[in-house]
């Protein structure tokens, strides 16, 4: 059997096994689609009573998303399609940034789409305020009641609430093998100088300890810009980070030169660099999705990752604190000080009609996250209080789900993401490619983007 | 030099000229024999054979890369597939059924959005091209040169606007929308080869044409259209490649909706959301290129045999 | 009127095929037929019936989104205010801007004239040989390739691997490198060589359209002047430069201006390759950059107007060849 099949019938498996837990007896509506066959039975429909009978209604979803998530996208949505009878057109590119505005500006909206980032949804309220419909009232509630103020405050522009998050994920992590550390007695590092000790003690042993690549097709350069958030985070706190983001300081304030000079102390080292790929430069060219192969490989042991990447890795690979490949927590300076960069989608609506706003609701509901983790295989977790996190079939996407929920981490969404378009998906990503593939100066890099960032 | 040859660019076979068969196949075969002479010279068969080979490698590559076992692409190179002959249909069965729609829908829209997006721009560009070789009118020449120019307008300028239209006109995410959009675009490079052709027809035979009380259209399709038959399937390969080959119009006229998606949109979503690695990707991109290739065998015999059919020579 | 716009089945897809191609063909049919009588029916009649829907088509296709492409450089980012030419002004003060147009110029300059030597060569080669449907086919088995799948496997050829133990080139360049006892490179970062990487991907892929076009023009040559030449003693490259070349100037002039018009317009490559960076970048990868992920639109229609204006020495080359050729006839 091909793995691309095997992975398809556990996601089936786990589907109709995930939504008997949701249940309760069984109330059957029968005249719903034709591919919930097998959930239909297991569906217990008195929760969606609320969003009224939605038959004959069809939403249009827009989203980044493609295939295979998105198969696990549709998946989660049959509850919701068996129970109300409305139906999701469900749409996902690669072109999504691109192809939005361009079809919110032709008058052709989807009635929801995915956001990836908070200031690409800032610009999209402040370019077509008439089309961007503020949640409605069902949806506020669920947001206030299952999301964190922060996680609400992402999706509000000017005190509206506009999206609410979808899908979240945890970047502050470093991916390695459990087992080669094992063999090798190498002890995962709980402060930044233990890492940096363990990195020096990897390269003694006659390794190289890093890979990184930050080829990413047109996104290139973005794997590079959540390793000098993170950083930041860790050297200059969590305040001066949002000052940052902000623009409330410039982007080239000397805090933040001292910690580009602390990744660089990782990235700019050929000693620490790039295991299996090359020197410094490689790491600008190596592919960003295979570029922690080298662990498997056994020609580099360290990763920085968020927890989905666990998609790229071959499925030979057992993902597991014991297993081939595992991710440990990107420590602090302390073993107190606990920052967490992660990100996250959030869900917005461009029309008001009352089935949207009705799958809006359920997208941010609990009822929602739960039929989601109970499909997803690997590589999603919800900011959502009522997942249940049991539900969730990756240890990596548990613990990131632990971490995200333990309040002794501070958690800040990524940077970069909520920067405007010409830094966040601009300059930021290109200085941080020339920073590594002309050894362009810290200072250099930093002042280009500074001049960058719009006047306005 | 050029003032030498009167109607450069003409004809060859087809043979439907007052040229004594016999004598003209004659001379075919003086050249043929001359051109294998001149490559009976080792180098210039060299040449040919190592050009032939340079172009081909990388497509070869790829192609057996895409049947050799993710872990065999990342850590050896695809030459040393005869050491290690491991080969996966894995590929190609994550890229046929690897998504929630049957590859044969998309196979469909692909054929059914390409096919009039080849017939129609082509009819509009010969008569195009005809009036701008054949019939006198004002501003003929300003006119032309402005379809000229219209080549370099990048698509991507054009995509809000038209959506716009399409939009109000209630036709976004149809069929329509892609085979205008194709339509259009296709226009002012076709309608500059097709005139290019078009204008090599010697000016004695349309002349002859109108002097027994021909009118324009019966001269286009009498006279001219049979004459062309080559340069058409030319172009007709030429276009096909681009709207086969086309993701940008697709994807913002129909969007990705299954019932009108082609081919090309589902091998972009194989990049996966987050990018994608060498196995799927060169399994994808053989996919693509399947029908492509097949079209190009089959009309190929028509740029063997020269851009122009029949008629009169030099 | 849903049937016309909603097909779902593949039997419903066909069907609507053909009503839009019935359909093409009745309207046509019924405007030519109208005009087709060659006496009453005044020139400029016949000629807006051939070139009507042309016109119409491109009007709203083309000219009209130019033309708001035009005054939108002159507007600010958001397409709002009028802000002059301080686009333009922004493009030619940013240092990196040098960069993008010199590449452009090298691209548009070496991709046609490349392609259309080997393209024109190889035709020449491979004429009239008992391989010629197969050379000709290898070569043109590119043009067959979208672009964005050129740009994967040539990632593939220039793909960079370490010499280290253990560690194996996957791209054949590098192992050729490797295989004669050099380093391997990193093709795609190195400036200003990295352009002509990109560049050589184009002419791969372009060589195969002038091969075929000028192939069919030698073959268009006349036999009598072929002979006559070599009465006179022509043979080899002379035959080549004094018949050959001359006789299919005119196809060469198309292909050359094909080529540098595509060229212009190519962005997936550099995209898909280098995203831009390492000082690659081109005018059209820049212009969809500003315009669609960046969005500043009034920057992206500043760079649109550039590309346009890169195009006027070939529009002014063809209307002289155009003239050239009037005056012949």
């Amino acid at each position: 059997m091909n793995s691309m099949g095997r992975r398809r019938s556990q996601i089936t498996a786990a589907s109709a096994a995930g939504l008997l837990i949701l249940v309760g007896a069984c109330s059957t509506d029968t005249d719903g689609g034709s591919d919930g066959e097998n959930t239909a039975a297991a569906i217990d429909c008195s929760q969606f009573e609320q969003y009224g009978d939605l038959e004959g209604k069809t939403i249009s979803v827009y989203t980044s998303i493609v295939d295979p998530e998105a198969e696990e996208q549709r998946a989660s949505y049959a509850p919701f399609e068996e129970c109300t009878g409305a139906e999701i057109e469900y749409e996902g590119s690669r072109e999504f940034e691109a192809q939005l505005p361009v079809r919110l500006t032709a008058g052709n909206p989807p009635d929801i789409a995915y956001i990836p980032q908070p200031g690409f949804l800032k610009s999209l309220v402040e370019d077509f305020p008439d089309v961007v419909v503020p949640a409605g009232e069902s949806v506020v509630s669920n947001a206030n009641e299952f999301y964190t103020p922060e996680w609400v405050d992402y999706g509000t522009v000017d005190g509206k609430l506009y999206a609410t998050p979808l899908g979240a994920n945890v970047k502050s992590f470093v991916w390695y093998s459990p087992s080669a550390f094992a063999d090798a007695g190498y002890e995962v590092p709980t402060t930044w100088d233990e890492l940096m000790d363990l990195s020096q003690q990897i390269a003694d042993d006659g390794a190289i300890p890093w890979c990184a690549g930050i080829e990413s097709g047109e996104a290139t350069g973005w794997p590079a810009t959540d390793w000098v958030e993170d950083v930041v985070l860790r050297t200059a706190g969590p305040e001066v980070y949002d000052q940052w983001v902000n623009h409330e300081i410039p982007f080239n304030d000397p805090q933040i030169v001292a910690a580009l000079g602390t990744v660089g102390d990782i990235l700019k080292n050929d000693t620490f660099v790039n295991g299996g790929l090359g020197g410094v430069t490689s790491i600008a060219t190596a592919p960003w999705n295979e570029s922690a192969n080298g662990i498997p490989d056994g020609t580099c042991w360290l990763h920085r990752a968020a927890n989905f990447y666990q998609a790229n890795w071959d499925e030979s690979l057992e993902v597991a604190e014991d297993g081939d490949v595992y991710a440990f927590y990107l420590p602090g300076k302390t073993a107190d000080d606990k920052p967490l960069l992660g990100g996250g989608e959030f869900v917005t609506a461009f029309s008001d009609r009352p089935e949207v706003e009705a799958f809006h609701a359920y997208l941010s509901s609990p009822e929602w996250a739960n039929a989601k983790a109970s499909v997803t295989g690997q590589g999603w977790f919800s900011a959502n209080s009522g997942l249940d996190a049991s539900l969730l079939q990756s240890p990596i996407d548990q613990l990131s789900y632990e971490l995200l929920t333990d309040p002794s981490y501070t958690f800040r969404f990524d940077g970069s993401d909520q920067m405007p378009g010409a830094v966040g998906a601009g300059t930021f990503w290109t200085e941080m490619t020339a920073w590594v593939a002309s050894d362009k100066s810290d200072e250099d890099v930093l002042a280009a983007i500074e001049a960058s960032w719009p006047s306005s | 030099m050029t003032a030498a040859i009167p109607s450069t660019t003409l004809v060859d076979s087809g043979a439907s000229t007052a040229k004594a068969r016999t004598g003209r196949l004659g001379r075919m075969d003086q050249r043929a024999g001359m051109a294998r002479a001149r490559l009976a010279r080792p180098w210039t068969s060299l040449l040919a054979i190592v050009l032939a080979v340079l172009w081909t490698i990388p497509t070869f590559g790829l192609l057996l890369t895409s049947f050799r076992p993710r872990q065999e692409i990342r850590t050896s190179g695809w030459w040393t597939f005869l050491q290690n002959p491991a080969t996966t249909l894995d590929n190609y069965t994550e890229v046929l059924f690897g998504s929630g729609t049957q590859f044969s829908t998309f196979f469909v829209n692909s054929v059914v959005i390409t096919i009039p997006a080849v017939v129609i721009p082509i009819s509009l560009a010969l008569l195009a091209a005809y009036a701008f070789a054949w019939i006198d009118f004002k501003g003929r020449n300003i006119l032309f040169v402005a379809v000229f120019a219209l080549q370099v307008v990048p698509i991507q300028v054009t995509l809000i606007p038209l959506l716009t239209q399409y939009v109000q006109w209630g036709l976004a995410g149809s069929f329509w929308t892609i085979w205008l959009s194709h339509s259009i675009f296709a226009l002012p490079l076709a309608i500059f080869l097709l005139h290019n052709f078009m204008k090599d027809i010697p000016p004695s035979l349309v002349e002859a044409a109108r002097v027994d009380g021909a009118g324009h259209v019966t001269i286009f399709f009498r006279v001219l259209l049979p004459l062309l038959t080559p340069a058409i399937a030319s172009f007709a390969i030429f276009q096909f490649l681009w709207v086969w080959n086309d993701l940008l119009v697709a994807l913002t006229f129909a969007g990705g909706s299954p019932d009108v998606a082609p081919l090309t949109v589902r091998v972009a979503e194989l990049a996966g959301t987050r990018g994608a690695q060498w196995h799927v990707l060169s399994a994808g991109a053989f996919i693509a290129m399947i029908v492509p290739l097949i079209v190009f065998l089959l009309l190929q015999r028509f740029f063997v045999r020269g851009l122009l059919a029949g008629s009169v020579k030099g | 009127m849903d049937w016309l716009i909603d097909a779902g089945s593949t039997g419903h897809k066909f069907a609507l095929m053909f009503v839009a191609i019935a359909l093409f063909v009745v309207v046509m049919g019924a405007i030519l037929l109208a005009v087709d009588r060659p006496k009453r029916v005044p020139g400029w009649v016949v000629a807006a019936a051939f070139l009507g829907p042309t016109v119409l088509g491109l009007g709203f296709g083309l000219v009209y989104p130019g033309l708001r492409t035009i005054w939108g450089s002159l507007l600010d980012s958001k397409g709002n205010a009028f802000v002059g030419l301080e686009n333009y002004v922004r493009v030619f003060s940013e240092d990196q801007f040098q960069t993008v147009l010199r590449n452009t110029l090298m691209w548009v300059i070496l991709v046609p004239v490349l392609a259309t030597l080997i393209g024109l060569v190889y035709a020449v080669l491979v004429d009239r040989t008992r391989f010629e449907y197969l050379a000709k086919t290898l070569i043109f088995l590119p043009m067959a390739i979208s672009m964005v799948g050129a740009g994967i496997i040539w990632k593939f050829v220039y793909e960079f691997r370490p010499d280290q133990p253990g560690v194996n080139q996957i791209g054949i360049l590098n192992q050729l490198l490797v295989w004669l006892g050099l380093p391997p490179q990193q093709f795609l970062l190195g400036e200003p060589a990295n352009t002509l990487f990109l560049i050589a991907v184009m002419i791969w892929i372009q060589t195969g359209f002038a091969m075929t076009v000028l192939s069919a023009a030698i073959k268009a040559i006349p036999d009598d002047i072929v002979e006559a030449a070599r009465l006179d003693g022509l043979h080899g490259a002379k035959m080549f430069r004094f018949i050959t070349v001359p006789s299919i100037r005119p196809a060469l002039v198309v292909v050359v201006t094909t080529i540098a018009m595509g060229t212009l317009k190519v962005f997936d490559i550099v995209r898909t390759m280098t995203g831009g960076n390492f000082g690659t970048s081109v005018v059209a990868n820049e212009f969809y950059v500003q315009s669609f992920r960046i969005r500043d639109l009034g920057l992206g229609a500043a760079l649109a107007v550039i590309l346009f204006v890169l195009v006027i020495p070939l529009v002014i080359y063809n209307v002289r060849q155009l003239r050239i050729a009037e005056e012949i006839r």
